[in-house]
This record gives C-alpha cells, structure tokens and sequence, in this order.
C-alpha cells in the first residue's frame, strides 16, 4: 500500500512539474492542481496509513485511531487550494483578455508598448 | 517594576508620541510648533534629572516589558552612569536645537516635517543609549540610520543633499547588518541578549573562539557610525543637511553612537590586544587623517566635518587604549567636544545664513560686523584647539598624557608624535576658523550684509560657550557626572579628580609643542593649501559611487540573468533548486532503517491506481486538449477521494470531493473565455529538459513520501485524540482539531479564503471596467453555445434537487462535530447545489432570487467566528476556548451544543460565501460577453405551459 501511495505521490508531483514548466496558462494551472493533489497526499501519509481506524471516537470502549492531525491540516489545505486556483484562473484569464495572449512568458527583449490585443 | 522604571520607559516613548505632534501643530505658526517640539525633549529631560541623583549615586535603573521571553526578545532599558550622560545630551542639546532650527529654517521649509524627524531621531538615540537589550538595541540603530536619512536629504530639491542622505543611509545601514550579526554571536557566547549580562560575562566573551568575529563585526558597526577611517567619507557628505541637523547629529548624537557603543561594550570586548590595535590605531590614524584635512577645506561645515571625524579618532583611539584613566579621559571629552563642536556648528549656520556664503576664502573681517557671533565662535574655537582655560585643554591635556605612556609595536614614540601632530593640526585649523572668518580686514564684497541674527538663533551657541568656560576654569563641577558616566564604562567604581593644572609633565610639553607648531603652520597656510590643491588625493565619493554602480551592475546582471521575464525559468531554477537541497539534506545523513510493515494492497484498489496513474500521464500528454485534460482531472480527484475513503479519512474524502466538483465548474467556466486548445509550440530540447526535472522532482518526492511512510515518529497527535471527547465535546478528531485545538489556524484559513474571493471580485471589476470588456463585447461566443441552453428537464430536476441538497448540507453541518461533515464540506455542498441553480436556469433568474450578498456571507462568517472565539475572553479563558453542553429537549434525542459549532457556522458562511463570489464573478464576465448577451429571465428557453403556437422559433 505505501508503494501505491508513495508512486501515485511521485507520477502526480512529476506530471504536476512538467505542467508547471509549459508556456500556457492553463497548463500551468493543470500543472498546479496536480502539485496540489501530490502534497495533500503527501501531507496526508505523513500521518502514516492505516485502514480502519478512521479517527471517529468509540464512545463505548477504546479503539485504535489514525493521526488525525494530518488530516485536519490537509482538509484546509484542500479548501485553500481550491482558493488558490480561482485566483489563478481569474488572474490567467485577466491577462488573456487583456493581453489577448495566454502565454507566460515576458519575452524580454520585445518592445513594452500595451498593442491592442487581436480578437 | 519601580517608579524610577516607569519614568524610563516614559522618558524612551516621549520623542515617538512627540513625533506626532508637530505635523499636526505647524498649522499654528511655526513658533508653537517649535513649543511643542521642545515639549517631550524638556520634559524627557526634567525626567532624566529626576533620576539623575540615585544615578549619581552609583544606583542602576532599570524597566522591562517582556514580550517573547522564550526568544530573549523583551523590551527592557536600564539607565547607568553612561547612558545618564548621553541621554541629558540627547535631550539637551535637542532642545537647543530645536530653538536654534525655528529662526534657521526659512519660511518656505517644511518645519512641520523637520521636527517630526527631528524627534523620531531623537527618540532612536534616547533607545540607544537605554537599551538594555541589545535586540533592542539593534533597532533603535537601525533607527537612527533611517531617520537621520531623512533628517539629512531633508533639502530633498538639493542633489548634494539626497546624494548625502542616500551615501550615509549607505554606510551606516551597512555597517549595522555587521553589526547585527556582531551583536548575535555575542548573545550566542553568553546565552543572553540582556546588555547588563553580557557586560558581566567580558571573561568568557574574550575567552571564546568566536571573540574575533564579534569583534570586528561590532567595530564595523561602530566604526561607520562614528565614521572612522576608511569609512569616514560620509559624514562631510552629510554636510549637505541643514546646519542645525549637522550641529545635532554631528555633534551631540549620530557620530556619538558608534563611540557610546564602543564605551558601553566596554567592559565586554576591550583589554585584549585585538582591542587595542584595531581600535587605538583606526582613532589614531583617523585623528590624524581628518585633522589634516580639516585644515585644507574652504567650506566651513567641512572644515567642521572633518574636525569632528578628528575628534572622534580622538575619543575611539582612547577608548580603544583599554585603561581606566583613558576612560575617564574618553568620557570628559566626550562631554567638551560636545559643547564647543555643537557652538561652532551654529556659528557657522550663523555666518552662513547672514553672509549667504560658507567658503571661507570669501570670509574675513566679520568680527567688527558681527560682534556677538565673533565672541561665540571665537570661544568656542580656543577650546576646540586646546587652549588652558578652555575646557577642551582639559581632556586634550588627559588624551596626551595617556599617550605619551602607551607602547605600539615595541615603540614608545609612535602613539606620542602622531597624537602630537594630531593635536598641533588641530590648533591650525581652530585658529585658521578665527583668523580667516573673524581677523583679518573688513572686505566689501560679501555676498550679502552681514549683521548678528537676533538673539533666538545666538542663544544656543552662547550658552554652550557658556558651559565652555564653567568647565574649563572650574572642572570639578563635571567629577560627578564623568565618574558616574566612566565608571560605567570600566564596569569599576572610579572617582576622577578634573584638575587644570597637572604641573610640568610630558603632556604639557606636548600642547606647547602642539599650539607653536599651529601657529606656524597657520602662517605658511597659503604656500601649504596651494601644494595640497596641487598634489593628487584620493576622492573618497568617486570610489564609493564607483564601488555601488559595480555593485548595481553586478546585481542588475544576476536578476536579468535569473528573473528575465519568463515565469518557466524561475519555477525551472525552484524545482531544481529544491531537489538539489533535497539531495544534500539526504547525502548528508542518509536513512534509519525502516521500522513499519508494508500494508497489503487489494485488487480493487490496485485496479484505482492504475485508473489514476494513467489519467495523470494521460493530463500531460493530452493537455493540449484543455477540455478533455479537465475530464482526467476530474478522474484523479475522484480517485484520491476513494483513496481517502480507504485510508481512513472520511472527512478529506468528503471535501475532496465536494472542491472537485468545484474546481471542475470553475474551469469549465473560465475555459469558456480561453483558447480550447494549447497550441504545440515547446521544441523537443526544451520538453526532454522538462521532463527530465519532472522526473527528478517527482523521484525525489515519491522516494520522500515513501521513506517517510515506513518509519514510525512521535508525534502529538496521542494529545489530541485523548482531549478531543473530554476537552473538545466531540468524537471526530479532526473536525475538533480544526474547530477548536487549531481553531486559530481555521480562523485565518477562512480569512484567507475570504480575501481570495474578495481578490477575485475585484479583480473581475477590474477586467469589465478595462479594455477587455470591449474585446469580450465584441467576441462572439454564441457557436459555443448548445441549442438548448436551458434544458427542462435539469431546471426541473435542479429545482427539485435543491431542497433535498440543502438539507443534506445541513445534516452535513450538524453532524460535523461528532461524525465526518463539518462547516467546510457543508459549505461547499450547499454552494454546489446553488451553483446548479445557476447552470440550469440561469445567471439573472437565479441572481434575482438571491437575497443576501456573497460579500456579506463571507463578512457574517468571519466576524461569527471571530465573536465565537472572542467569547471565551468573557469567560476569563484564551481567545478561541470552547465550551460544551448536552442538551435533551423530549422528542429529540439528547444532543450537543457547543460553542465549537457556532465557530463552525462561521467557516460554513465563509466558505459558502467565498465559493459563491468565485463562481458568481467568472459567471459575471460571462454576462458581459459576447452580442448576443440577452440573458434569460425565465428559466427554460420556452414555457411549456404556453401554447406550441406561441413559441418562437428557436433563435
């Protein structure tokens, strides 16, 4: 189980930087929210795995719990995320109606004049 | 704490409450202005005296208030014999000046903005010389370095004076990050930060390896302050300030600092040879170096400039002889150069403002012009140049008497002839200010008449030269303040006797030797200036603009090379940059052998990570496809879920899958506005580079995770787990960690997302307003658009849906605290069901419906959290203390009420408000574009209820 969970970290944080480094918005934004699954996940194992032991107390005797500690952490972190990517995408799509390009990339040795964007 | 330390802490905040005063007050004329500046400085003083008996009498006042004790960072100030001494001429001085600078500055100068910084400089040097800290004390120099900036450019239409301003700012601020590290390793050596510690530990501070380092760091601070060879360029620079300023920072304050430091660092760093040779040397040379040049400037302020980096080589090279008669002797001068260089500081704002020229070779014959102010300067001057019955003979008489008994380098003649010829300079210069100014016939070409000033801008002047004389002719009215000042400085009791006659000793022979000599060299000035206008001479300011363009140049280069503009470089050198990091952290210490089994995997879940394995490799090879790209997107997020679900956490299963749903409408709707396709414009080269750090990278972290997974670590989650039912009133743990034992991180986290929403809005205002609402006017989207844009058969089933959704996400919600739910997962449950509404009947029915702002909920939400938590304070607990109690109301089964789920409504508002102000604002942008933007009112695109005649035929 820790191989499974530990590949499935590695090929979503490998396809995440890939993603990251293409020369398109939206593929930056792809890339971003599979980075963003890879550290969930991460953060999420490094509560250690275990199956059935969800960290939901028994009243009526004692169990064995899962770390919940990772858990609480990640669950924001999801909502934060989610936070993240909309200001992205807003911000992605700001510039491409803007600037009528989604390329990331300032190409530095183009003229700085505002060209009215081509529609 | 005592009442003396009240007073202290009182006396270190006045200049800061000051400060804001006179911006305010110079709407009442410029005097009053100049009354309420003098305020908190006269009454910081009358404090200072207050205390200055028990100071006197050897007592040491202190006032702490701790604020992070654990990290040594407290504000504490303490008040001995020295800083007794520096803070009265702190104060007093700055009140003379502040009378001094309200008839200087002319009526079109800011006068407002002159005292608040004034003040603000004020009140930086006041922290110095009080801090018992020396974190604290870090930040007041600091302090002082930033404000006297602003004191210096304080002329900003001058270039000289922002050019000044910028090189003092320059080399003092830098000499403070050395000195920031100095102070450090000092507080590392001792296991303190508190100054009267360190003080006490000199023994183990000298004894340490780390001795040297410290050292020389502390120096480099001091050394810039008080501008001591090579670094001493600046301060003739600063000249370039209006003459009060230069009168206080050069005088009394600013340049004193780096020589209080070395005097209050005393007892901690002096007595070894390291001491002794860095410091006696730099003084000596820097004596000698700025009293030569003092003697060969035309401007006044620079002939005073470079008199007072003299001065201070002076006051450095005693300090730096490590003897208790050197101190003694350090501190008087202290005090001596003080009152006469504050005096000719003024006198010459003085000749400057009624003769409109400071150039010296345009003076002369002043001194039936202008009687009074020949009087002060001339006074002031014999005693600058060390002549008996002045009070600078005095501690020149003491300077020369230590010297002439201290070895360098097995030479007992070095130290004595070179501070003699310091001294002798010293004399030309002070006669060549009286005799070119003052002497000398009356000329008529004066760039304006000159007359005394009224008597406001002569006081100050005159009753420093005053005190010239009192201290010169009867000494002993400074025992007590120099015994109590030096004592301090040695950390020893010392009982000093001031004397003016010492009888015929070494010392004698040397001032005479040294006042002859002056006045021969004033004799042969005019032969000697045309040799020295002749002969080449480093020019300090044309190496330091050389040395910070190569400095920008060099800087400028690594950032274009780095940050060029493309975002791809810059997450290239990160990621490269992390997993090289990565690498060395593990090469350096390898692994512990692993201490978990492996758990079994079951064909199921086998069957989940292929699915999500080839959906990831599919996203990066299709993503040239954006739709079908969010379709694997979709599918991994669903399989994480599942994952959770197996893993044991219930609750990141049910938000996983309620963000995914989110984030998928989110970008199907900016996808909307986007190109659908990423064109396939990386070349091979640049993708196998790519890929080849993707795959490093994503090694590293799978390796990591599963390196981590198989070893056991302490953790303190048992705490939780074990005070989550009995503390918290809740069974599920995670929910109560994050309504109650980390309710302040939640807090911030729904206040986070808030503002993303917030951003969002504002952004998307931004966008309508600006040129791209026109470009989405004039696109046309309608080819996108299905047939059928509102289908009946999901607004039925929508419409039908919503309650239900509703009450799930309340049963969500209620449950959250004692089963998997809670605010953040019932929130977004609810703004999908919403978000339906939207996507089936549309944008303007639904948002005709809505009765409450989105900017309001998230408000609501944030402002119910913050009330929840703020409530526990009523019951004397911590901000954010839960409380809990069963309730049993007959029909229903007992339940539980807890203050936790108040503060769980508030994240629920929050997240519903900030995911709906997301989506409501693409959705907006959505509104606006394209021709063909009537937006339905009804529902459905036709009403089935109407006739089939009366439909229109499908637009």
């Amino acid at each position: 189980m820790e191989i499974i969970v530990a590949s499935t970290v590695g090929v979503l944080t490998a396809g995440g930087v890939y993603l990251l480094l293409r020369l398109r918005t939206f593929a930056v934004i792809l890339g971003l929210a599979l980075l963003s699954y890879a550290v969930n996940v991460f953060l999420f194992a490094s509560g250690r795995l275990a199956i059935d032991m969800s960290p939901i107390l028994n009243k009526y005797g004692d169990g064995v719990y899962t770390d919940p500690l990772p858990q609480a952490l990640v669950l924001t972190a999801i909502v934060i995320s989610f936070g993240m990517t909309a200001v992205l995408v807003m911000i992605g799509l700001g510039a491409y109606l803007e600037a009528g390009s989604d390329e990331i990339n300032i190409d530095p040795n183009a003229e700085d004049d505002a060209t009215e964007p081509q529609a | 704490m005592s009442h003396a330390g009240h007073l202290l802490i009182i006396i270190a905040l006045l200049p800061f409450v000051g400060a804001l005063v006179p911006g305010v007050m110079i709407r009442a004329g410029r005097t009053a202005c100049a009354w309420f500046t003098a305020m908190p400085t006269a009454l910081a003083l009358v404090m200072l005296l207050i205390l200055a008996p028990a100071v006197l009498r050897g007592e040491i006042i202190q006032a702490e208030i701790t604020w992070l004790p654990q990290l040594g960072l407290s504000a504490s100030f303490f008040l001995d014999g020295l800083g007794l001494l520096f803070a009265c001429m702190i104060t007093g001085v700055g009140l003379l000046i502040t009378l001094y600078a309200r008839f200087y500055l002319s009526g079109d100068d800011p006068m407002g903005q002159f005292y608040t910084y004034l003040l603000l400089f004020q009140g930086a040097m006041l922290g110095i010389v009080l801090s018992d800290n020396i974190l604290l004390l870090l930040i007041f120099w600091e302090l002082t370095s930033l404000s006297s900036f602003l004191l210096i450019g304080y002329w900003k239409h001058l270039p000289e004076g922002r050019q000044g301003a910028k090189m003092a700012l320059t080399v003092t601020g830098a000499g403070g990050l050395a000195m920031i590290g100095g102070m450090l390793i000092l507080g590392n050596i001792v296991g303190s930060y508190n100054l009267t510690d360190i003080l006490q530990a000199g023994d183990q501070i000298k004894a340490s390896e780390w001795y040297l380092p410290a050292l020389i760091l502390i120096l480099l601070g001091a050394f810039t302050k008080s501008a001591q060879f090579p670094f001493h360029f600046w301060l003739p620079h600063a000249m370039a300030a209006p003459t009060p300023v230069s009168a206080y920072l050069h005088s009394a304050t600013m340049v004193k600092a780096g020589v209080f430091l070395m005097a209050r660092m005393w007892p901690a760093l002096a007595g070894t040879e390291a001491w002794f040779y860095i410091v006696a040397t730099t003084g000596l040379i820097t004596m000698v170096l700025g009293a030569l040049i003092a003697l060969f400037k035309d401007d006044l302020k620079a002939l005073l400039a470079f008199s007072t980096v003299s001065h201070l080589g002076l006051l450095t090279m005693l300090l730096g002889f490590g003897t208790k008669a050197a101190a003694v002797a350090a501190v008087f001068h202290i005090i001596n150069h003080l009152t006469f260089k504050a005096a000719l500081f003024m006198t010459a704002g003085i000749v400057d403002h009624e003769t409109h020229t400071r150039d010296i070779k345009r003076l002369g014959g002043l001194r039936h012009l202008m009687p009074i102010t020949f009087a002060i300067g001339t006074i002031a001057a014999l005693s600058m140049a060390g002549i008996p019955l002045f009070n600078g003979f005095l501690s020149k008489e003491m300077m020369l008497e230590e010297a002439s008994h201290t070895k360098w380098l097995d030479s007992y003649y070095v130290v004595p002839v070179l501070a003699t010829i310091g001294a002798l300079l010293s004399v030309a210069y002070s006669f060549r200010f009286i005799s070119h100014v003052f002497l000398g016939p009356v000329r008529d070409d004066y760039p304006a008449k000159p007359h005394d000033p009224p008597f406001g801008m002569w006081a100050a002047p005159a009753l420093l030269c005053v005190l010239v004389l009192v201290i010169g002719t009867m000494p002993f009215l400074a025992d007590g303040i120099v015994a109590a000042a030096a004592s301090a400085v040695t950390g020893e009791t010392l009982d000093p006797h001031l004397k003016i006659w010492h009888g015929v000793t070494p010392a004698l022979w040397m001032s005479v030797i040294a006042v002859a000599g002056g006045l021969l060299l004033l004799l042969i000035h005019r032969p000697l200036d045309m040799a020295w206008i002749k002969a080449p001479r480093p020019e300090a300011k044309a190496i330091f603009d050389r040395l910070i363009s190569g400095l920008v140049t060099l800087t400028r280069g690594i950032t274009e090379w780095s940050h060029n503009g493309a975002i791809s470089r810059y997450l290239a050198i990160f990621t490269v940059t992390s997993v090289a990091l990565g690498w060395v952290a593990y090469s350096g210490s390898g692994l512990s052998a692993p201490t978990r089994d492996l758990l079994p995997v079951p064909a199921v879940i086998a069957v989940g990570w292929v699915m999500l394995i080839v959906a990831t490799v599919s996203v990066v090879v299709m993503h040239h496809h954006r739709f079908r790209a969010l379709v694997l997107i979709g599918i991994i997020g669903l399989s994480i879920s599942a994952g959770f679900v197996y893993l044991s956490a219930p609750d990141l299963a049910l938000t996983q899958i309620s963000v995914e749903t989110v984030t998928i409408m989110l970008l199907l709707l900016a996808l909307h506005f986007l190109p659908k396709m990423t064109p396939k414009e990386s070349p091979l080269g640049l993708k196998l580079r790519d890929g080849a750090i993707a795959v490093v990278a994503g090694g590293g972290v799978g390796a990591l995770a599963y390196a981590f997974m198989m070893r056991d670590i302490d953790t303190i989650s048992g705490y939780h787990i074990a005070n989550s039912y009995e503390g918290g009133g809740g069974t599920n743990v995670v929910n109560v960690i994050l309504v109650d034992f980390r309710g302040y991180d939640t807090y911030g986290e729904i206040i986070v997302l808030g503002i993303a929403g917030f951003v969002i809005y504002a952004l998307m205002h931004a966008l309508l307003e600006g040129p791209a609402a026109r470009r989405l006017k004039n696109t046309d989207y309608s080819q996108d658009r299905s047939r059928d844009r509102h289908p009946l058969m999901m607004v039925v089933v929508t419409r039908v849906l919503m309650p239900i959704a509703v009450v799930v996400g309340i049963y969500i919600f209620l449950r959250g605290h004692n089963q998997p739910g809670g605010g953040f997962v019932a929130g977004l449950v609810i703004a999908i069901a919403l978000l339906m509404q939207y996507m089936a009947s549309g944008f303007a029915w639904t948002q005709e419906r809505k009765k409450i702002e989105y900017h309001t909920m998230i408000g609501i939400g944030v402002v119910i959290a913050g009330l929840t938590g703020a409530g526990a304070w009523l019951a004397g607990r911590p901000f954010l203390t839960s409380a809990y109690t069963y309730v049993h109301l007959p029909p229903i089964e007992e339940f539980e009420l807890a203050t936790a789920m108040l503060f769980d409504l508030g994240v629920f508002l929050t997240v519903l408000g900030a995911v709906m102000l997301m989506l409501y604002s693409l959705s907006r942008i959505a509104r606006s574009a394209g021709t063909a933007a009537e937006v339905n009112e009804t529902p459905m695109d036709y009403d089935p209820a109407e006739p089939v005649s009366a439909n229109k035929a499908e637009v």
